[in-house]
C-alpha cells in the first residue's frame, strides 16, 4: 500500500520534473539578438554598437571581459560609493551604540574602568565597519546596480541565454532604442562575423497580460506556507521552548517546594515548621492582647517625634486609617455610607487617651474596628500615633502654638 | 598514486575555444549525475559521526555540562579547543579567496570556491562550540546587544563579546562572498539543467542573472570590494579570537605575541585541511586538470612559510618566559614541555615544524601520498596546539591546592567526532549540489579567453596592446 503511493508520488514528481515550462512569449519585439564565437570578434562589435549611437544595448559573456567596458563605452561602476558610505554609517553606528549602551543608557561599572574609552571599542567598531560595508556592497550591486532579482526578464529560459552561460558571447539591442530598425541592426550584426541573429519576444508576464501572483496555486501556496509557519512558530516557542526540559528556564527542578507534599517527613508536608517557642524577629507576640483597654497602662511611644517619622506616619495613616476615618480623623472616610461611621478623632475621649491606649486600639481592634497588627508594623502603629496627636493638635491649635508657628 | 607524468600538466583545458564546454561538463557533472558508490560511503561515515555527536550534544542539554569532563581548575577545554580548531580552518578560504585575489594569484581560481565553502562550513562548526559551552545554549540571543526586560546591556570591553562580533560577522560576509561567486556558476546550470524542479531552483537562487556585461561590470567591482574588506576582517577574527586567551592575566595566554602567531596559525591548519580534503576531491571527481598538483605545490609552500612562522612563536614564548623572569611565566611553559602534558606538546612541536620542513623538497612537494600524510599530520598537530595552550596553562594554577589534570570524557570525544561529522556532511552536500570550483573564473583565466585587442566606441579601427 505505501509503497504503491511512494511509487505514485515518485511517478508524479518525475512526470512534473520533465514538463516543458516555457513560457509563452508575446508578440512584441524585446530585441535582436547576435552571436559571436571569439572574445575578439565580441569586444570588436560592442565597439561598433556604441560607435553606431545605440543606447539601449548591452553585451553577455559567460565571464567578465578585460576592456570591455570600454569597449561598450561604459563609466566605471560606481558600487564602491556605496560601500563607503554605509561602511562610515557602520563605523559610526558601531560607536554610537557602544556608547550609549555602555555609559548613557545602563552605567554599568566594570574593574574600576571608564565607562566608555576608545580603545576596546575598536574591535566592534571594525566589525561594525566590515559588517556594513560588506552588506552594502553585495545587496547595492544586486539591486540598486544590477536591478535584481528579475527571474522573468525576456532573456531567460532564450536559446540565446543558454549559449552566451556556456561559450559564445552576444549582444543585444533592445527594439525601444531610438535608432532600432530592424535590417540596420541585422546587417551591423553580420558585418561584425554574427555566426547567428536571434529575435527576442516580451514574455506575456511581463506586459501584464498575465499576473502570476493570481495564480490560484501561488496563492494557495503562500496561505499554506503562512499557517504551517504559524503552527510551527506557536509549538516552538510555547510547547517546546517553554515546557519541554531542558529548555523549561529551570521551573522543574528535584526539590520540594514549601506547599509541596513529602513523603520523607512523618506529617507530609514539604513545608518545615519552627521549633516551639519561636519568635520571628520583629514579631513579638502583644502582651494585652484581648484584653479590655482599661488594663493597658504601662505603653508609651518609643519613636522621637521628627520629620521622617511624621511623614510615615501620613503615609500608613492615609493608607489604612483614611478609608474610614478620613484624612484627618473626623470620622467621615471614603467609607461612610457603607460602613458604620467611627467616632471623630478630636472628641475628648481619645484627646485624653494616653498613646499606650491608642496602640491597643490598633493592635487589637475595638467594636467593629478589626485588628490592624497584621497590616501594620510596630514601629508603624507608633508612627501613625505620632501623625494622630499632630492632627489633633491642629484642630484643636492654641494662640500660643501660632507665635510659636511664626 | 605515483608521481604520474599527466599530473603536471598544467591547465590542458586550455587549448580551443570550445574547451569552455568542456569545463561547464566538468565542473557541472556532480550536480548532474547521481552520486558514486564512493560518495555514499564518504556520506554515510559522515553522516553517523554527526548522529553520534548529535547524541552527546542531546546528553550535554539534557544533563549539563556536567556531562563534560571539564574540571575546576581547567574550565575551558575540548569546547574551546574545539572551537579554536574549527575557526582557524575557516581562514584558509577566505585568504585564498581574499587574499590571493588582492595579490593577482590566478591559480587560486581552481580551489577558491571550494576553500570559501569550507570556511562557510568551518565557521559553522566552530559556531557551535561557544554556543553549547554556555551550558544554556536557547540562550544565546543575549551574547547579542539586544534590549531586554532588565534594561541591561552586553559588556563591550570584554573580548569574548568582541568575539561575537567577529564571528558573525567574518560568517556572514564569507557567506556573501561565497553566495555572489555562485550567481553566475547558478545561470550556468540553470541553463543546462532540463529538469524542471532543479529549473526553478536554479532560477530562484541565481537570481535571474543574465551575464549581462553591465551586470559584471559592476559584478567585479562588488567582488573586489569585498576581497578587500575581507582581509583585514579575516585577520581581525584571529587575533579576536586570541584576545580571549591574551587579555585574561593566566601565564601562558597573557603574551603579545598571540594575535600574530594565531593568524599564523590559522592559516597554517586551514590549508592542512584544504589540502586534505581537496586531494580526495580531485580524484573522485576527475577535476586533476582543473585542480592541478602544481595547486598542491603552491599550498605546499605555504604551509612551510606558515609552519615556521608558527614554530618561530612556539619558540619565542619560551624565550620570553625565560627573558622576563617572571617565575610563573617560566614553570607554565617548563611545565609545558617536561610536564605530565609533555607528550601534547611534542606530538604539536612535531608535526606542525618538524615534519613540514619536509617540504622543502620538490619531490616531496609534488608528492600526492607524502603530501597526504603531512597535511594530516598538519589537522592533527594543529588541533594539539590549542589543547596545549589551553589545558596545560589551566591545569597549573597559581595555587598548587586546586591543581588537578584534565581527562576527556566519552561525551567530549563524541562531540569532537560529530564536529567533524557536521563539517563534512555539509561539504559532501556542497560537492553533490553546487558547482565546487568557479565555471565563470576559470574560464576567465583560461588561456584566449581575454580579447587581445582593446577597441573603444569612438575609434574606427581596432589596436593591439
Amino acid at each position: 500500500m505505501v509503497s504503491i503511493m511512494i511509487k505514485k508520488l515518485i511517478n508524479f514528481v518525475k512526470e512534473y520534473d520533465s514538463k516543458d515550462d516555457r513560457e509563452p512569449r508575446s508578440k512584441k519585439l524585446f530585441g535582436l539578438a547576435a552571436l559571436y564565437n571569439t572574445p575578439n570578434e565580441i569586444i570588436t562589435a560592442a565597439a561598433d554598437v556604441a560607435g553606431k549611437g545605440y543606447e539601449k544595448f548591452d553585451v553577455y559573456t559567460p565571464y567578465p571581459m578585460h576592456g570591455m567596458d570600454d569597449a561598450m563605452g561604459m563609466k566605471s561602476s560606481k558600487v564602491g560609493y556605496v560601500s563607503f558610505a554605509l561602511g562610515l554609517t557602520g563605523m559610526c553606528l558601531a560607536l554610537l551604540m557602544i556608547w550609549w549602551m555602555s555609559s548613557v543608557n545602563y552605567q554599568n561599572i566594570i574593574g574600576g574602568k571608564p565607562f566608555f574609552s576608545l580603545p576596546p571599542a575598536i574591535p566592534i567598531t571594525f566589525e561594525g565597519t566590515v559588517l556594513l560595508t560588506g552588506i552594502a556592497t553585495v545587496f547595492g550591486m544586486l539591486i540598486l546596480f544590477n536591478q535584481l532579482p528579475k527571474i522573468n526578464s525576456p532573456l531567460n529560459d532564450t536559446d540565446f541565454m543558454k549559449r552566451v552561460s556556456s561559450d559564445k558571447f552576444g549582444v543585444v539591442i533592445k527594439a525601444d532604442d531610438e535608432k532600432f530598425s530592424d535590417s540596420e541592426v541585422r546587417k551591423l550584426f553580420l558585418s561584425g562575423g554574427a555566426f547567428e541573429i536571434q529575435e527576442i519576444y516580451y514574455r506575456e508576464t511581463n506586459l501584464g497580460i498575465k499576473t502570476p501572483i493570481f495564480d490560484g496555486k501561488f496563492i494557495s501556496i503562500i496561505f499554506a506556507t503562512a499557517i504551517l509557519t504559524a503552527i510551527i512558530t506557536y509549538i516552538t516557542l510555547n510547547i517546546v521552548l517553554y515546557d519541554v526540559v531542558p529548555f523549561d528556564w529551570m521551573w522543574k527542578q528535584a526539590k520540594i517546594n514549601s506547599q509541596s507534599k513529602s513523603d520523607f517527613f512523618p506529617n507530609k508536608a514539604g513545608m518545615r515548621e519552627p521549633v516551639n517557642g519561636t519568635v520571628a524577629r520583629g514579631f513579638l507576640p502583644y502582651e494585652y492582647k484581648g484584653m479590655p483597654d482599661s488594663s493597658v497602662k504601662l505603653l508609651s511611644n518609643p519613636l522621637a517625634v521628627s520629620r521622617k517619622v511624621l511623614e510615615r506616619g501620613q503615609e500608613r495613616f492615609n493608607i489604612y486609617c483614611s478609608p474610614c476615618h478620613g484624612y484627618f480623623g473626623e470620622g467621615d472616610g471614603r467609607m461612610k455610607d457603607q460602613f458604620p461611621k467611627p467616632p471623630s478623632l478630636h472628641n475628648q475621649k481619645v484627646l485624653n487617651w494616653s498613646d499606650g491606649n491608642i496602640y491597643h486600639v490598633i493592635t487589637n481592634g475595638q467594636n467593629v474596628m478589626p485588628s490592624y497588627a497584621e497590616q501594620v508594623s510596630v514601629d508603624d502603629r507608633w508612627a501613625i500615633i505620632h501623625y494622630i496627636r499632630t492632627l489633633q493638635r491642629s484642630k484643636n491649635a492654641s494662640d500660643e502654638d501660632l507665635t510659636k508657628a511664626k | 598514486m605515483s608521481f604520474d607524468s599527466t599530473y603536471t600538466r598544467e591547465l590542458p583545458l586550455v587549448e580551443a575555444k570550445k574547451s569552455f564546454k568542456e569545463i561547464d561538463e566538468v565542473i557541472a557533472l556532480p550536480t548532474e549525475t547521481k552520486p558514486t558508490k564512493g560518495w555514499w560511503i564518504a556520506f554515510s561515515i559522515s553522516s553517523t559521526a554527526l548522529l553520534i555527536g548529535a547524541f552527546c550534544l542531546s546528553l550535554t542539554f539534557y544533563y549539563g555540562i556536567g556531562m563534560w569532563g571539564n574540571n575546576n581548575p581547567v574550565g575551558w577545554a575540548f569546547d574551546i579547543i574545539n572551537f579554536v580548531f574549527w575557526i582557524g580552518i575557516g581562514h584558509a578560504g577566505t585568504l585564498i579567496s581574499a587574499i590571493l585575489f588582492l595579490f593577482r594569484q590566478k591559480w587560486r581560481t581552481g580551489i577558491a570556491r571550494f576553500a570559501e565553502a569550507m570556511t562557510i562550513f568551518a565557521v559553522m562548526t566552530a559556531g557551535i562550540f561557544p554556543i553549547i559551552h554556555t551550558g544554556r545554549p536557547w540562550l544565546a540571543g543575549y551574547l547579542l546587544p539586544l534590549p531586554n526586560q532588565n534594561g541591561v546591556w552586553v559588556n563591550f570591553s570584554s573580548p569574548l563579546l568582541w568575539d561575537v562580533f567577529a564571528v558573525s560577522t567574518y560568517f556572514t560576509i564569507s557567506f556573501l562572498f561565497w553566495g555572489i561567486g555562485l550567481i553566475p556558476d547558478l545561470a550556468t546550470l540553470r541553463d543546462r539543467t532540463t529538469s524542471k524542479i532543479k529549473k526553478t531552483i536554479y532560477s530562484v537562487l541565481s537570481l535571474g542573472w543574465t551575464n549581462s556585461n553591465r551586470n559584471w561590470s559592476n559584478y567585479e567591482r562588488a567582488y573586489l570590494i569585498l576581497a578587500g574588506i575581507s582581509t583585514p576582517l579575516v585577520l581581525s577574527v584571529h587575533t579576536i579570537v586570541s584576545f580571549d586567551f591574551a587579555v585574561s592575566v593566566l601565564p601562558g595566554w597573557h603574551t603579545t605575541i598571540f594575535p600574530p602567531y594565531f593568524v599564523a596559525g590559522a592559516i597554517f591548519s586551514g590549508f592542512g585541511m584544504v589540502s586534505t580534503v581537496l586531494i580526495l576531491v580531485r580524484k573522485v571527481f576527475n577535476m586533476e586538470h582543473i585542480i592541478t598538483i602544481g595547486h598542491l605545490e603552491k599550498m605546499n609552500k605555504i604551509l612551510l612559510a606558515t609552519g615556521m612562522m608558527v614554530g618561530y612563536a612556539y619558540g619565542m614564548e619560551f624565550f620570553i618566559a625565560w627573558y622576563s623572569g617572571n617565575t610563573f611565566e617560566q614553570f607554565v611553559f617548563i611545565n609545558r614541555a617536561f610536564g605530565p602534558y609533555a607528550w601534547a606538546y611534542w606530538t604539536m612541536v612535531s608535526c606542525n615544524v618538524i615534519f613540514p620542513q619536509l617540504f622543502w623538497f620538490k619531490k616531496i612537494r609534488r608528492s600526492i601520498p607524502i603530501t597526504m600524510v603531512l597535511v594530516i599530520l598538519v589537522n592533527v598537530g594543529m588541533w594539539f596546539e590549542r589543547f596545549v595552550i589551553i589545558v596545560t596553562s589551566l591545569h597549573r594554577d597559581f595555587l598548587p591546592s586546586s591543581w588537578a589534570m584534565y581527562y576527556p570524557t566519552l561525551v567530549d570525544l563524541g562531540l569532537l567526532l560529530g564536529s567533524f561529522g557536521f563539517f563534512f556532511t555539509f561539504l559532501l552536500l556542497f560537492l553533490k549540489t553546487l558547482t565546487l570550483v568557479s565555471i565563470s573564473e576559470i574560464k576567465a583565466v583560461v588561456e584566449g579567453a581575454q580579447p587581445t585587442i582593446h577597441p573603444h566606441p569612438g575609434g574606427n579601427g581596432q589596436h593591439h596592446d
